[in-house]
């Protein structure tokens, strides 16, 4: 892709170098902006590979490489647990409720997780908690016929959390798997919409705890999305991140600085439109791409 | 969350107030601190670089003048700057000397499209115009429903021959789209496409059959104002693959600074015309430089002073 050339490009000419000029640094910091990891981040990362390439004495092109892809993991090494918390809870289905700003993913995100866990056996039914968008909960019911899950809808401009709350009450009744509630997308500095949100969360756990609350960020997002996370997280406890589009040019490095603030894990990436474009999120994979290789 | 520019510029300055000339290492100082703002902005970092080499240039030759200190002055100059790119060029829509106008939308996926045609659409019904929404995005479920529902609440007529959700041809519903306009005296067509990422080379190519089918007087590029580096990427890719003659910047209800502006405007060359301000149609308004140069570095008060001053 393009913008990975010019990262890969970028990292060649400074790794062909055989000294560390001032430029060659501000080259690093170039790529790790370049990738939206933003300025303080950036400036972190810098600071430590510069130490170590002192005290280490790093001549070689190959060594630094490996520093800085080694700093990079270590930036986004979290101690949460990433892998998805949906396993059945005796009689009560796990709840998953899906939530972001608008048009980050969030239905397609619901379509794609239901695919996974139906692959594996589980009954699975989606709520359609977006009563507001137009057409957003026949867009979640085409997702539920295509992995070919149950649906529970509302009327058009009903209050998204009573169609929240029969969506989990159907799926005990029903005894399925796992409920996933998708929501209407909504700007992090709308009060009155992240109230509504508080509110949605608020209501379903009157059946119980929520088991998992994802955020759905774009890969394509710069530096808003750590006010998104630092606000979403507030509102309804965000336990886990979801990262998409990233089958695009964008390297989505704004998760470095919302792990780290937030220490919200990222579980899942988004690689496509389709539903089998999901994948767990990999830490390796991802330094190797944000390097451009 | 992020310090303004006349914040992290009053510093450097404090101690030249009215002493005439800023000596190189104050612009190098100032230009660094102009770096900063703009990348927390997400404007694109060769943007950055090529603007601050302009403000460096412009900086060298001021005179510190006596009613404002040397930090207002920068910002001025930066303001000034940034006005200029972003506004050079306004222009209204083009519209066709034979009806119907066409006007195709084009972008990333989720960047506002199908609610800027509805929005376009009852802005220009609004006007006593007569347009026509297409239900040309085939492709993401119930794209179709979607701008149907638009196209009833702005009251506008949608052309929408095939279901949607992957079944049906785009081009050839645009391509006809042209003749129904026609025949029911419509005279502005508004083409709603799938979201597409630049680097999806068969998408690119229906983007352009789409274009080629209907010649469309306006090709809008819509992008979200929350969006980062990849500005730069997407705007080229859309730039070179479907052309642009306009853009549309969308969300900017949101609190991103939306250095994205910057970037699409130097790198299509293309003015931006509109801003989508929210989910509702009427959430929409013309573009206006002044106001998205002094979001970008979060200099309002600032430009209030130096006005007065
Ligand atoms: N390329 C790509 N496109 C995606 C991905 N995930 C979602 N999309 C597309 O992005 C657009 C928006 O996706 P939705 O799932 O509708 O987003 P949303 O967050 O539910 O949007 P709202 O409900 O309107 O806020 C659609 O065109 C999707 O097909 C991804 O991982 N890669
Ligand atoms: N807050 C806000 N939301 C907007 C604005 N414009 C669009 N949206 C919302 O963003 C989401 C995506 O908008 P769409 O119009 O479906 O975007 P699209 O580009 O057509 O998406 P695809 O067709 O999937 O590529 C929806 O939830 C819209 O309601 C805006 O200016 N402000
Ligand atoms: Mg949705
Ligand atoms: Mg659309």
């Amino acid at each position: 892709s393009r913008s990975q050339n010019v990262l890969g490009r970028g990292l060649l000419t400074l790794l062909s170098r055989d000294h560390l000029d001032e430029d060659a640094w501000e080259e690093v910091e170039e790529l790790l902006i370049s990738a939206d990891v933003g300025l303080e981040p950036t400036g972190r990362i810098v600071e430590r590979l510069r130490e170590r390439t002192r005290v280490l004495g790093t001549r070689t092109p190959e060594q630094l490489r490996v520093l800085l892809s080694e700093e990079l993991t270590e930036a986004l090494s979290v101690d949460a647990e990433r892998s998805l918390n949906v396993r059945r809870d005796g009689d009560r289905p796990s709840v998953v409720l899906v939530v972001g700003v608008n048009g980050a993913g969030k239905t397609t995100t619901c379509g794609k997780i239901a695919r996974v866990l139906i692959a594996d056996g589980n009954r699975v039914l989606l709520g359609a908690a977006d009563t507001f968008r137009a057409a957003a909960a026949d867009q979640l019911e085409t997702w539920a016929q295509r992995v070919g899950s149950e649906v529970v809808r509302g009327p058009e401009g009903a209050d998204p959390a009573s169609v929240a709350f029969d969506s989990v009450k159907r799926g005990i009744e029903a005894g399925v798997d796992a409920v996933l509630v998708d929501t209407a997308g909504r700007l992090q500095n709308k009060a009155g919409l992240m109230d509504e949100l508080g509110k949605v969360k608020r209501v379903i756990e009157k059946h119980g705890p929520v088991d998992e609350t994802l955020l759905v960020l774009d890969a394509t997002t710069g530096q808003n999305g750590l006010e998104q996370a630092r606000v979403f997280t507030e509102v309804c406890d965000v336990t886990g991140v979801v990262l998409t589009k990233l089958d695009g040019t964008a390297k989505g490095g704004i998760v470095i600085a919302v792990q780290r603030r937030l220490n919200v894990p990222v579980k899942l990436i988004g690689l496509g439109e389709g539903p089998d474009d999901l994948a767990p999120f990999d830490v390796t994979q991802f330094v190797d791409a944000l390097l451009g290789d | 969350m992020f310090d303004s520019l006349s914040e992290r510029l009053s510093g450097i300055f404090d101690s030249l107030r009215g002493k005439g000339r800023l000596s190189d290492a104050d612009i190098d100082a100032t230009a660094r601190q102009i770096r900063m703002a703009l990348l927390e902005a997400d404007v694109a970092l060769p943007v950055v670089k090529a603007f601050i080499h302009r403000v460096k240039e412009r900086c060298r030759g001021v005179e510190v003048s006596k009613a404002l200190n040397p930090a207002q002055q920068v910002v001025k100059i930066v303001n000034e700057e940034l006005v200029a790119i972003l506004g050079g060029e306004t222009r209204r829509l083009e519209f066709a000397k034979q009806p119907p106008t066409v006007i195709m939308l084009a972008g990333l996926q989720g960047a506002g499209k199908t609610t800027l045609a509805g929005k376009l659409a009852k802005w220009l019904r609004d006007q006593n115009h007569q347009p026509l929404l297409v239900a040309a995005d085939l492709q993401r479920p119930n794209a179709v429903q979607q701008l149907q529902v638009l196209g009833e609440r702005a009251g506008v007529e949608v052309y929408a021959p095939e279901p949607g959700s992957g079944v049906g041809d785009p081009v050839q519903v645009a391509r006809e789209s042209l003749a129904h306009a026609t025949r029911h005296a419509r005279d502005i067509v508004i083409i709603d496409t799938a979201g597409r990422l630049g680097i999806d080379e068969e998408m690119m190519a229906q983007a352009r059959a789409i274009r080629d089918a209907t010649e469309p007087d306006e090709t809008l590029f819509v992008i979200d104002a929350m969006i980062g580096q990849d500005a730069v990427a997407t705007a080229e890719a859309f730039r070179d693959g479907v052309g642009i003659t306009g853009v549309v910047l969308s969300k900017l209800d949101g609190d991103a600074r939306g250095g994205a502006a910057l970037s699409v405007r130097e790198v299509t060359g293309q003015p931006i015309m509109f801003a989508s301000v929210g989910e509702k149609l009427e959430d929409f308004d013309v573009f206006h430089p002044e106001r998205m140069a002094s979001r970008i570095l979060g200099m309002g008060d600032v430009l209030t002073l130096i006005e007065q001053a």
